[in-house]
Protein backbone atom coordinates (compact mmCIF):
# COMPACT_ATOMS: atom_id res chain seq x y z
CA UNK A 1 0.00 0.00 0.00
CA UNK A 2 1.41 2.88 -0.89
CA UNK A 3 0.83 5.51 2.12
CA UNK A 4 2.15 6.24 5.30
CA UNK A 5 -0.36 4.49 7.91
CA UNK A 6 1.26 2.69 10.19
CA UNK A 7 -0.25 -0.25 11.81
CA UNK A 8 -0.12 -1.57 15.79
CA UNK A 9 -2.30 -3.77 17.16
CA UNK A 10 -4.11 -3.31 20.59
CA UNK A 11 -4.86 -5.44 23.07
CA UNK A 12 -8.50 -7.03 21.70
CA UNK A 13 -6.80 -7.96 18.29
CA UNK A 14 -7.86 -4.85 16.52
CA UNK A 15 -5.13 -3.76 14.16
CA UNK A 16 -5.14 0.65 14.48
CA UNK A 17 -3.94 2.45 11.50
CA UNK A 18 -2.24 5.69 12.32
CA UNK A 19 -1.35 8.45 9.56
CA UNK A 20 2.10 8.93 10.01
CA UNK A 21 2.79 12.77 9.86
CA UNK A 22 6.02 13.56 7.67
CA UNK A 23 8.92 16.63 7.45
CA UNK A 24 6.70 19.22 5.99
CA UNK A 25 3.58 19.33 8.46
CA UNK A 26 6.30 18.86 11.73
CA UNK A 27 8.68 21.39 10.78
CA UNK A 28 6.10 23.82 9.73
CA UNK A 29 4.76 23.32 13.39
CA UNK A 30 8.10 23.54 15.32
CA UNK A 31 8.49 26.82 13.35
CA UNK A 32 4.85 28.04 14.62
CA UNK A 33 6.11 26.64 18.09
CA UNK A 34 9.31 28.51 17.95
CA UNK A 35 6.70 32.03 17.25
CA UNK A 36 4.80 31.18 20.27
CA UNK A 37 8.32 30.78 22.33
CA UNK A 38 9.65 34.06 21.06
CA UNK A 39 6.32 36.02 21.70
CA UNK A 40 6.13 34.34 25.61
CA UNK A 41 9.81 35.04 26.02
CA UNK A 42 9.63 38.77 24.58
CA UNK A 43 6.31 39.38 26.54
CA UNK A 44 7.98 38.05 29.54
CA UNK A 45 11.06 40.40 29.50
CA UNK A 46 8.90 43.20 28.97
CA UNK A 47 6.87 42.29 32.12
CA UNK A 48 9.66 40.97 34.54
CA UNK A 49 12.73 43.28 33.55
CA UNK A 50 10.87 46.20 34.88
CA UNK A 51 11.78 44.34 38.05
CA UNK A 52 15.49 44.60 38.26
CA UNK A 53 17.67 41.73 39.24
CA UNK A 54 14.48 40.26 40.70
CA UNK A 55 12.82 40.41 37.27
CA UNK A 56 15.61 39.07 35.49
CA UNK A 57 16.15 36.25 38.00
CA UNK A 58 12.11 35.47 37.48
CA UNK A 59 12.96 35.55 33.78
CA UNK A 60 15.82 33.43 33.85
CA UNK A 61 13.77 30.95 35.29
CA UNK A 62 10.84 31.24 33.46
CA UNK A 63 13.03 31.08 29.95
CA UNK A 64 14.42 27.34 31.68
CA UNK A 65 11.26 26.22 31.46
CA UNK A 66 10.10 27.40 28.37
CA UNK A 67 12.98 26.67 27.05
CA UNK A 68 13.25 22.34 27.92
CA UNK A 69 9.66 21.99 29.26
CA UNK A 70 7.14 23.91 26.69
CA UNK A 71 6.44 21.03 24.53
CA UNK A 72 6.79 18.55 27.15
CA UNK A 73 3.92 19.94 28.90
CA UNK A 74 1.73 20.79 25.96
CA UNK A 75 2.20 16.99 24.84
CA UNK A 76 1.49 15.55 28.13
CA UNK A 77 -1.37 17.70 29.23
CA UNK A 78 -2.34 18.99 25.97
CA UNK A 79 -3.14 15.54 24.72
CA UNK A 80 0.00 15.32 22.73
CA UNK A 81 -0.49 18.44 20.80
CA UNK A 82 1.67 21.52 20.87
CA UNK A 83 -0.09 24.74 19.65
CA UNK A 84 1.92 24.29 16.32
CA UNK A 85 0.96 20.58 16.46
CA UNK A 86 -2.89 21.32 16.85
CA UNK A 87 -2.73 23.98 14.34
CA UNK A 88 -1.09 21.28 11.79
CA UNK A 89 -3.36 18.68 12.79
CA UNK A 90 -0.75 16.33 14.60
CA UNK A 91 -0.09 14.99 17.38
CA UNK A 92 2.60 12.77 19.05
CA UNK A 93 1.66 8.90 20.37
CA UNK A 94 3.63 6.47 22.04
CA UNK A 95 4.56 4.19 18.86
CA UNK A 96 2.19 1.67 20.31
CA UNK A 97 -1.00 4.16 20.06
CA UNK A 98 -1.46 5.40 23.55
CA UNK A 99 -1.19 8.40 24.56
CA UNK A 100 2.46 9.78 25.35
CA UNK A 101 3.37 9.95 28.74
CA UNK A 102 6.11 11.99 30.91
CA UNK A 103 8.84 9.44 30.53
CA UNK A 104 8.81 9.42 26.43
CA UNK A 105 7.79 13.07 26.15
CA UNK A 106 11.08 14.01 27.90
CA UNK A 107 13.03 11.70 26.32
CA UNK A 108 11.96 13.23 23.22
CA UNK A 109 12.53 16.70 23.56
CA UNK A 110 16.07 15.83 26.03
CA UNK A 111 17.29 14.41 22.84
CA UNK A 112 16.09 17.14 20.88
CA UNK A 113 19.44 18.35 21.78
CA UNK A 114 21.09 15.84 18.95
CA UNK A 115 18.41 16.28 16.16
CA UNK A 116 19.86 19.58 16.47
CA UNK A 117 23.24 18.98 15.52
CA UNK A 118 25.10 19.66 12.93
CA UNK A 119 22.89 23.06 12.59
CA UNK A 120 19.00 23.09 11.98
CA UNK A 121 18.15 19.70 12.84
CA UNK A 122 20.40 18.01 10.27
CA UNK A 123 20.61 14.88 12.23
CA UNK A 124 16.34 14.94 12.82
CA UNK A 125 16.29 15.92 9.37
CA UNK A 126 17.88 12.92 8.12
CA UNK A 127 16.47 10.64 10.51
CA UNK A 128 12.82 11.47 9.30
CA UNK A 129 14.17 10.93 5.82
CA UNK A 130 15.39 7.51 6.84
CA UNK A 131 12.82 6.52 8.96
CA UNK A 132 9.95 4.84 7.28
CA UNK A 133 7.47 5.84 10.40
CA UNK A 134 9.19 9.58 9.87
CA UNK A 135 11.27 9.81 13.01
CA UNK A 136 13.45 11.80 14.43
CA UNK A 137 16.39 10.44 16.71
CA UNK A 138 14.83 11.49 19.86
CA UNK A 139 11.41 9.59 18.67
CA UNK A 140 13.57 6.58 18.15
CA UNK A 141 14.62 6.41 21.55
CA UNK A 142 11.54 7.71 23.20
CA UNK A 143 9.23 5.25 20.66
CA UNK A 144 7.45 8.03 20.17
CA UNK A 145 5.51 8.39 16.47
CA UNK A 146 3.94 12.16 14.87
CA UNK A 147 0.48 11.17 13.95
CA UNK A 148 -2.10 13.08 11.55
CA UNK A 149 -4.82 13.91 14.12
CA UNK A 150 -7.99 11.95 12.73
CA UNK A 151 -11.06 14.54 11.87
CA UNK A 152 -14.18 12.79 11.28
CA UNK A 153 -15.11 13.14 7.40
CA UNK A 154 -18.91 14.40 6.79
CA UNK A 155 -20.89 11.62 5.71
CA UNK A 156 -21.21 11.10 2.24
CA UNK A 157 -24.72 11.50 0.55
CA UNK A 158 -25.11 9.25 -2.36
CA UNK A 159 -26.98 11.91 -4.72
CA UNK A 160 -28.61 9.26 -6.90
CA UNK A 161 -31.59 7.55 -5.72
CA UNK A 162 -31.48 4.40 -7.77
CA UNK A 163 -30.09 1.61 -7.06
CA UNK A 164 -28.75 -1.20 -9.66
CA UNK A 165 -27.23 -4.41 -9.59
CA UNK A 166 -23.87 -4.60 -11.41
CA UNK A 167 -24.14 -6.31 -14.43
CA UNK A 168 -21.34 -9.33 -13.76
CA UNK A 169 -20.32 -10.43 -10.03
CA UNK A 170 -17.49 -8.14 -8.66
CA UNK A 171 -15.42 -9.57 -6.26
CA UNK A 172 -14.23 -7.73 -3.08
CA UNK A 173 -11.75 -5.33 -3.90
CA UNK A 174 -13.15 -4.31 -6.70
CA UNK A 175 -16.47 -3.75 -4.49
CA UNK A 176 -15.27 -1.51 -2.23
CA UNK A 177 -12.98 0.39 -4.93
CA UNK A 178 -16.51 1.56 -6.54
CA UNK A 179 -17.73 2.05 -3.18
CA UNK A 180 -14.37 4.96 -1.74
CA UNK A 181 -15.51 5.99 -5.69
CA UNK A 182 -18.74 6.80 -4.78
CA UNK A 183 -18.08 7.93 -1.01
CA UNK A 184 -14.91 10.29 -2.47
CA UNK A 185 -15.69 11.60 -5.86
CA UNK A 186 -17.77 14.68 -4.70
CA UNK A 187 -14.73 16.02 -3.53
CA UNK A 188 -13.06 15.80 -7.08
CA UNK A 189 -13.70 17.66 -10.26
CA UNK A 190 -15.94 17.01 -12.59
CA UNK A 191 -13.94 15.72 -15.44
CA UNK A 192 -11.17 13.64 -12.87
CA UNK A 193 -14.50 11.99 -11.71
CA UNK A 194 -15.55 10.82 -15.11
CA UNK A 195 -11.69 9.91 -15.85
CA UNK A 196 -11.62 7.71 -12.92
CA UNK A 197 -14.97 6.15 -13.62
CA UNK A 198 -13.62 5.46 -17.14
CA UNK A 199 -11.06 2.84 -15.95
CA UNK A 200 -13.57 0.46 -14.27
CA UNK A 201 -13.94 -0.31 -17.74
CA UNK A 202 -15.91 -3.04 -18.80
CA UNK A 203 -18.91 -2.04 -15.90
CA UNK A 204 -19.26 1.59 -17.93
CA UNK A 205 -18.48 0.80 -21.66
CA UNK A 206 -20.26 3.64 -24.06
CA UNK A 207 -22.00 4.11 -21.15
CA UNK A 208 -22.28 8.33 -20.77
CA UNK A 209 -23.46 8.74 -17.49
CA UNK A 210 -20.87 6.23 -16.48
CA UNK A 211 -20.57 8.48 -12.86
CA UNK A 212 -24.17 7.89 -12.24
CA UNK A 213 -24.17 4.51 -13.07
CA UNK A 214 -21.14 3.51 -10.18
CA UNK A 215 -23.00 5.60 -8.32
CA UNK A 216 -26.16 3.11 -8.11
CA UNK A 217 -24.06 0.14 -8.04
CA UNK A 218 -22.66 1.77 -4.91
CA UNK A 219 -25.80 2.13 -3.12
CA UNK A 220 -26.58 -1.63 -4.23
CA UNK A 221 -23.64 -2.71 -2.89
CA UNK A 222 -23.96 -1.32 0.42
CA UNK A 223 -27.07 -2.94 0.87
CA UNK A 224 -29.58 -0.60 -0.60
CA UNK A 225 -30.71 -3.47 -3.35
CA UNK A 226 -34.76 -3.04 -3.11
CA UNK A 227 -36.09 -6.48 -3.65
CA UNK A 228 -32.68 -8.50 -5.24
CA UNK A 229 -32.04 -11.04 -3.29
CA UNK A 230 -28.80 -10.85 -1.94
CA UNK A 231 -26.43 -13.11 -2.98
CA UNK A 232 -22.73 -11.14 -3.75
CA UNK A 233 -20.91 -11.78 -0.39
CA UNK A 234 -21.90 -14.65 1.34
CA UNK A 235 -19.43 -15.45 4.73
CA UNK A 236 -17.78 -17.67 3.03
CA UNK A 237 -16.22 -15.33 0.28
CA UNK A 238 -15.30 -12.56 2.91
CA UNK A 239 -13.06 -14.99 4.77
CA UNK A 240 -11.51 -16.53 2.05
CA UNK A 241 -10.50 -13.33 0.32
CA UNK A 242 -9.00 -11.64 3.56
CA UNK A 243 -8.28 -8.15 4.39
CA UNK A 244 -8.00 -5.58 1.27
CA UNK A 245 -4.73 -4.28 0.27
CA UNK B 1 -24.47 -8.87 6.50
CA UNK B 2 -24.63 -5.55 4.12
CA UNK B 3 -23.15 -2.59 5.32
CA UNK B 4 -26.41 -0.71 5.91
CA UNK B 5 -27.88 -3.61 8.00
CA UNK B 6 -25.05 -3.14 9.67
CA UNK B 7 -25.04 -0.15 10.25
CA UNK B 8 -28.74 0.08 11.49
CA UNK B 9 -27.56 -2.44 14.19
CA UNK B 10 -24.97 -0.71 15.89
CA UNK B 11 -25.07 2.80 15.16
CA UNK B 12 -27.02 3.60 18.65
CA UNK B 13 -23.79 1.61 20.60
CA UNK B 14 -21.47 4.04 18.35
CA UNK B 15 -23.53 6.93 18.80
CA UNK B 16 -23.31 6.05 22.53
CA UNK B 17 -19.38 5.40 21.93
CA UNK B 18 -19.05 9.12 21.12
CA UNK B 19 -21.18 10.35 23.61
CA UNK B 20 -18.88 9.01 26.02
CA UNK B 21 -15.32 10.16 24.38
CA UNK B 22 -17.34 13.84 23.67
CA UNK B 23 -18.38 14.32 27.45
CA UNK B 24 -14.50 13.04 28.72
CA UNK B 25 -12.22 14.74 26.31
CA UNK B 26 -12.55 18.09 26.76
CA UNK B 27 -11.52 18.93 30.17
CA UNK B 28 -10.50 15.49 30.86
CA UNK B 29 -13.24 15.51 33.86
CA UNK B 30 -14.02 12.57 35.72
CA UNK B 31 -17.48 11.80 34.62
CA UNK B 32 -20.33 11.95 36.90
CA UNK B 33 -22.29 8.94 35.67
CA UNK B 34 -21.08 6.24 38.15
CA UNK B 35 -21.84 3.53 35.98
CA UNK B 36 -20.27 4.71 32.76
CA UNK B 37 -17.11 3.24 33.15
CA UNK B 38 -17.74 0.16 32.55
CA UNK B 39 -20.35 0.69 30.19
CA UNK B 40 -17.64 2.61 28.27
CA UNK B 41 -15.24 -0.40 28.79
CA UNK B 42 -18.10 -3.06 26.78
CA UNK B 43 -18.66 -0.33 23.98
CA UNK B 44 -15.25 -0.48 23.51
CA UNK B 45 -14.76 -3.96 23.04
CA UNK B 46 -17.90 -4.14 20.89
CA UNK B 47 -16.81 -1.65 18.57
CA UNK B 48 -13.00 -3.33 18.63
CA UNK B 49 -15.18 -6.22 17.48
CA UNK B 50 -17.55 -4.06 14.95
CA UNK B 51 -14.20 -2.75 12.94
CA UNK B 52 -12.50 -6.41 12.76
CA UNK B 53 -15.65 -7.43 10.89
CA UNK B 54 -15.98 -4.32 9.28
CA UNK B 55 -12.46 -4.79 7.99
CA UNK B 56 -12.55 -8.57 7.26
CA UNK B 57 -15.86 -7.78 5.14
CA UNK B 58 -14.49 -4.74 3.36
CA UNK B 59 -17.94 -2.40 4.18
CA UNK B 60 -16.95 1.18 2.59
CA UNK B 61 -13.57 3.24 3.72
CA UNK B 62 -15.97 5.50 5.76
CA UNK B 63 -17.56 3.24 7.98
CA UNK B 64 -13.85 1.64 8.24
CA UNK B 65 -12.48 5.08 9.29
CA UNK B 66 -15.17 5.79 11.54
CA UNK B 67 -14.55 2.82 13.59
CA UNK B 68 -10.91 3.06 13.67
CA UNK B 69 -11.08 6.32 14.74
CA UNK B 70 -13.92 5.65 17.65
CA UNK B 71 -11.59 2.85 18.75
CA UNK B 72 -8.12 4.95 18.58
CA UNK B 73 -9.86 7.36 20.85
CA UNK B 74 -11.17 4.83 23.21
CA UNK B 75 -7.95 3.13 23.54
CA UNK B 76 -6.06 5.56 24.45
CA UNK B 77 -8.25 6.56 27.54
CA UNK B 78 -8.60 2.70 28.11
CA UNK B 79 -4.55 2.68 28.47
CA UNK B 80 -3.41 5.99 28.98
CA UNK B 81 -0.78 6.77 31.96
CA UNK B 82 -2.52 7.96 35.42
CA UNK B 83 -0.24 8.32 38.17
CA UNK B 84 -0.39 10.16 41.38
CA UNK B 85 2.74 12.36 40.88
CA UNK B 86 3.19 13.31 44.54
CA UNK B 87 3.65 9.90 45.88
CA UNK B 88 5.98 8.73 42.83
CA UNK B 89 8.41 12.04 43.77
CA UNK B 90 8.90 11.16 47.30
CA UNK B 91 8.99 7.62 46.80
CA UNK B 92 11.63 8.80 43.82
CA UNK B 93 13.51 10.41 46.45
CA UNK B 94 13.41 8.61 49.20
CA UNK B 95 14.46 5.23 47.27
CA UNK B 96 14.35 4.90 43.98
CA UNK B 97 17.25 7.49 43.25
CA UNK B 98 19.94 6.19 45.80
CA UNK B 99 19.19 2.81 44.51
CA UNK B 100 19.06 3.25 41.03
CA UNK B 101 22.77 5.24 41.50
CA UNK B 102 24.23 2.32 43.04
CA UNK B 103 22.36 -0.23 40.67
CA UNK B 104 24.33 2.15 37.97
CA UNK B 105 27.52 2.13 40.32
CA UNK B 106 29.51 1.49 36.86
CA UNK B 107 28.67 4.08 35.03
CA UNK B 108 28.53 6.48 37.77
CA UNK B 109 32.27 5.39 38.60
CA UNK B 110 33.48 6.22 34.90
CA UNK B 111 31.53 9.56 34.52
CA UNK B 112 33.24 10.09 38.32
CA UNK B 113 36.62 9.11 36.24
CA UNK B 114 35.50 11.20 33.47
CA UNK B 115 35.02 14.08 35.80
CA UNK B 116 37.46 14.05 38.28
CA UNK B 117 40.51 13.01 37.01
CA UNK B 118 40.73 15.73 34.50
CA UNK B 119 39.35 17.96 37.53
CA UNK B 120 42.32 17.14 40.16
CA UNK B 121 44.80 16.80 37.00
CA UNK B 122 44.68 20.58 36.00
CA UNK B 123 44.29 21.74 39.25
CA UNK B 124 48.10 19.97 40.04
CA UNK B 125 49.39 21.03 36.80
CA UNK B 126 48.63 24.25 37.16
CA UNK B 127 50.87 24.70 40.66
CA UNK B 128 53.55 23.09 38.55
CA UNK B 129 53.56 25.20 36.13
CA UNK B 130 50.84 28.25 36.17
CA UNK B 131 50.83 29.10 32.54
CA UNK B 132 49.20 25.94 32.22
CA UNK B 133 45.79 27.63 32.67
CA UNK B 134 46.02 28.82 28.95
CA UNK B 135 45.40 25.74 27.73
CA UNK B 136 41.74 25.80 28.04
CA UNK B 137 41.23 29.96 28.96
CA UNK B 138 41.84 32.78 27.30
CA UNK B 139 43.06 36.04 29.34
CA UNK B 140 39.74 38.14 29.18
CA UNK B 141 38.02 35.13 30.92
CA UNK B 142 40.86 35.17 33.10
CA UNK B 143 40.81 38.27 34.17
CA UNK B 144 37.14 38.59 34.71
CA UNK B 145 37.70 34.68 36.76
CA UNK B 146 40.31 36.95 38.75
CA UNK B 147 37.99 40.14 39.54
CA UNK B 148 35.16 37.74 40.61
CA UNK B 149 37.27 35.71 43.49
CA UNK B 150 39.84 39.27 44.51
CA UNK B 151 39.71 39.20 48.17
CA UNK B 152 39.30 42.91 47.64
CA UNK B 153 35.94 42.93 46.42
CA UNK B 154 34.84 40.62 49.10
CA UNK B 155 31.06 41.89 49.04
CA UNK B 156 30.62 40.72 45.75
CA UNK B 157 32.80 37.48 45.07
CA UNK B 158 31.56 34.97 42.95
CA UNK B 159 30.18 37.89 40.49
CA UNK B 160 31.37 40.01 37.93
CA UNK B 161 30.25 43.12 38.73
CA UNK B 162 29.37 45.08 41.67
CA UNK B 163 25.73 44.53 42.80
CA UNK B 164 24.40 42.96 45.48
CA UNK B 165 20.93 43.97 46.74
CA UNK B 166 18.51 42.07 44.66
CA UNK B 167 21.27 39.87 42.66
CA UNK B 168 20.95 36.28 44.87
CA UNK B 169 17.77 35.24 42.97
CA UNK B 170 19.29 37.05 39.58
CA UNK B 171 22.05 34.53 39.92
CA UNK B 172 19.60 31.63 41.01
CA UNK B 173 17.76 32.02 37.55
CA UNK B 174 20.98 31.86 36.21
CA UNK B 175 22.46 29.42 37.68
CA UNK B 176 19.29 26.96 37.25
CA UNK B 177 19.16 27.93 33.36
CA UNK B 178 22.76 27.65 32.94
CA UNK B 179 23.96 24.32 34.64
CA UNK B 180 21.08 22.56 34.94
CA UNK B 181 21.12 23.14 30.79
CA UNK B 182 24.85 22.13 30.64
CA UNK B 183 23.56 18.67 32.72
CA UNK B 184 20.82 17.89 30.28
CA UNK B 185 23.22 18.37 27.24
CA UNK B 186 25.80 16.44 28.72
CA UNK B 187 23.24 13.23 28.98
CA UNK B 188 21.52 14.30 24.85
CA UNK B 189 24.76 14.41 23.36
CA UNK B 190 25.45 10.43 24.76
CA UNK B 191 23.00 9.48 21.80
CA UNK B 192 26.44 10.10 19.74
CA UNK B 193 27.54 6.97 21.10
CA UNK B 194 28.61 8.07 24.12
CA UNK B 195 30.94 10.59 22.62
CA UNK B 196 29.21 13.74 23.45
CA UNK B 197 29.30 13.03 27.25
CA UNK B 198 32.83 12.20 27.26
CA UNK B 199 33.85 15.49 25.75
CA UNK B 200 31.40 17.45 27.06
CA UNK B 201 32.30 15.67 30.78
CA UNK B 202 35.85 15.98 30.36
CA UNK B 203 36.23 19.30 29.13
CA UNK B 204 34.03 20.41 32.15
CA UNK B 205 36.51 18.90 34.53
CA UNK B 206 39.37 20.21 32.66
CA UNK B 207 38.09 23.93 32.69
CA UNK B 208 36.63 24.36 36.36
CA UNK B 209 39.91 22.48 37.43
CA UNK B 210 41.93 25.16 35.23
CA UNK B 211 39.54 28.19 37.81
CA UNK B 212 40.10 26.45 40.44
CA UNK B 213 43.47 25.76 40.01
CA UNK B 214 44.69 29.18 38.78
CA UNK B 215 42.80 30.57 41.60
CA UNK B 216 44.59 28.55 44.00
CA UNK B 217 47.88 29.39 42.48
CA UNK B 218 47.46 33.09 42.92
CA UNK B 219 45.98 32.87 46.35
CA UNK B 220 42.36 33.48 46.10
CA UNK B 221 42.07 30.57 48.51
CA UNK B 222 39.52 31.92 50.99
CA UNK B 223 37.44 33.57 48.38
CA UNK B 224 37.17 30.62 45.99
CA UNK B 225 36.91 28.05 47.98
CA UNK B 226 34.78 29.32 50.63
CA UNK B 227 32.17 29.85 48.14
CA UNK B 228 32.35 26.68 46.22
CA UNK B 229 32.30 24.75 49.13
CA UNK B 230 28.40 24.99 49.86
CA UNK B 231 27.08 23.84 46.60
CA UNK B 232 30.02 22.15 45.23
CA UNK B 233 29.12 18.44 46.30
CA UNK B 234 25.77 18.50 44.55
CA UNK B 235 26.88 20.54 41.85
CA UNK B 236 30.11 18.58 40.68
CA UNK B 237 28.23 15.18 41.42
CA UNK B 238 25.12 16.33 39.20
CA UNK B 239 27.46 16.42 36.31
CA UNK B 240 29.08 12.89 37.18
CA UNK B 241 25.54 11.57 37.14
CA UNK B 242 24.53 13.77 33.80
CA UNK B 243 27.43 11.78 32.95
CA UNK B 244 26.42 8.33 33.88
CA UNK B 245 23.16 9.14 32.31
CA UNK B 246 24.89 9.98 28.72
CA UNK B 247 27.25 7.22 29.05
CA UNK B 248 23.92 4.94 29.72
CA UNK B 249 22.79 5.71 26.29
CA UNK B 250 26.04 5.11 24.72
CA UNK B 251 26.26 2.11 25.37
CA UNK B 252 22.69 0.79 24.64
CA UNK B 253 24.22 2.16 21.02
CA UNK B 254 27.78 0.25 21.37
CA UNK B 255 27.07 -2.56 23.25
CA UNK B 256 23.18 -3.19 23.14
CA UNK B 257 23.78 -7.38 24.01
CA UNK B 258 21.05 -9.74 23.11
CA UNK B 259 18.80 -6.89 21.52
CA UNK B 260 18.65 -4.52 18.42
CA UNK B 261 19.93 -1.38 19.08
CA UNK B 262 17.30 0.31 18.75
CA UNK B 263 15.60 -1.42 21.20
CA UNK B 264 18.31 -1.05 23.50
CA UNK B 265 18.34 2.39 23.05
CA UNK B 266 14.74 2.67 23.80
CA UNK B 267 15.01 0.44 27.16
CA UNK B 268 17.67 2.36 27.76
CA UNK B 269 16.45 6.03 27.54
CA UNK B 270 13.75 5.36 29.80
CA UNK B 271 16.29 3.93 32.50
CA UNK B 272 18.55 6.70 32.06
CA UNK B 273 16.10 9.11 32.43
CA UNK B 274 15.24 8.44 36.15
CA UNK B 275 19.08 8.90 36.50
CA UNK B 276 18.48 12.64 34.94
CA UNK B 277 15.39 13.53 37.31
CA UNK B 278 17.71 13.43 39.93
CA UNK B 279 20.30 15.11 38.49
CA UNK B 280 18.29 17.89 37.27
CA UNK B 281 16.92 18.10 41.08
CA UNK B 282 20.41 18.13 42.20
CA UNK B 283 21.42 21.03 39.74
CA UNK B 284 18.44 23.02 41.27
CA UNK B 285 19.23 22.62 44.55
CA UNK B 286 22.87 23.52 43.56
CA UNK B 287 21.83 26.63 42.41
CA UNK B 288 19.92 27.75 45.27
CA UNK B 289 22.96 27.40 47.38
CA UNK B 290 24.81 28.90 45.38
CA UNK B 291 23.09 32.02 45.06
CA UNK B 292 21.77 32.28 48.24
CA UNK B 293 24.42 30.35 50.69
CA UNK B 294 27.63 30.89 48.53
CA UNK B 295 27.84 34.78 48.21
CA UNK B 296 27.27 35.38 51.81
CA UNK B 297 30.43 37.72 52.83
CA UNK B 298 29.89 37.58 56.67
CA UNK B 299 29.67 33.92 57.50
CA UNK B 300 33.27 33.43 58.89
CA UNK B 301 34.98 31.00 56.07
CA UNK B 302 35.43 27.74 58.72
CA UNK B 303 31.41 27.78 58.91
CA UNK B 304 31.34 27.77 54.97
CA UNK B 305 34.55 25.04 54.90
CA UNK B 306 31.82 22.78 57.57
CA UNK B 307 29.14 23.12 55.75
CA UNK B 308 30.83 22.46 52.23
CA UNK B 309 32.20 18.94 54.31
CA UNK B 310 28.57 18.36 55.68
CA UNK B 311 27.32 18.72 52.13
CA UNK B 312 30.15 16.08 50.90
CA UNK B 313 29.20 13.18 53.68
CA UNK B 314 25.41 14.10 53.46
CA UNK B 315 25.77 13.51 49.65
CA UNK B 316 27.58 10.49 49.88
CA UNK B 317 25.77 8.61 52.54
CA UNK B 318 22.58 9.43 50.90
CA UNK B 319 23.90 7.55 48.07
CA UNK B 320 25.36 4.77 49.94
CA UNK B 321 23.12 4.13 52.43
CA UNK B 322 19.56 5.81 50.88
CA UNK B 323 16.66 3.80 50.50
CA UNK B 324 18.16 0.37 50.97
CA UNK B 325 15.69 -0.82 53.66
CA UNK B 326 12.44 0.30 51.81
CA UNK B 327 14.13 -0.82 48.83
CA UNK B 328 14.72 -4.88 50.19
CA UNK B 329 11.20 -4.48 52.09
Amino acid sequence: MIDTLRTVQTPEGIDLHLPVAGLVPRSLAWLIDALIRLLIYSGLATVLLVFGDTGAGLFLLAAFVVEWFYPVLFEVLRDGQTPGKRSYGIKVLHDDGTPIGWSASLIRNLLRVVDFLPIMYGFGIASIMLNRDFKRLGDLAAGSIVVYRDTPLPVPKLSVSRSSRPPFPLNLDEQQAIMAFAERSPGLTRERAEELAQLTGPLVTNNPRAIETLYSYAKWLSGDQQAEPARQSTPADTRDSGEAA
Amino acid sequence: MKQEQFIAAHETQWQRLEAWLERRSPKRQSVSDKASPAEFAALYRQTCQHLALARTRLYSPHLINRLNRLVLESHQIMYGERRNLFKAMARYVLVDFPVRVRQKWRLVLLGALLFYVPFVGMITAIQLNPDMVYTVMDGATLRKLEYMYNPENRETVGRDWDRQADADLMMFGYYVKNNTGIGFRTFASGLIFGLGTVFVVLFNGLYIGAAAGHLTQIGYNETFWGFVAGHSALELNAIVLSAAAGLQLGFALIAPGRRTRLRALREEAREALKLMYGAAGMFILAAMVEAFWSPLSWVPINVKYGAGLAMWGFVLMYFLLGGRRRAAG
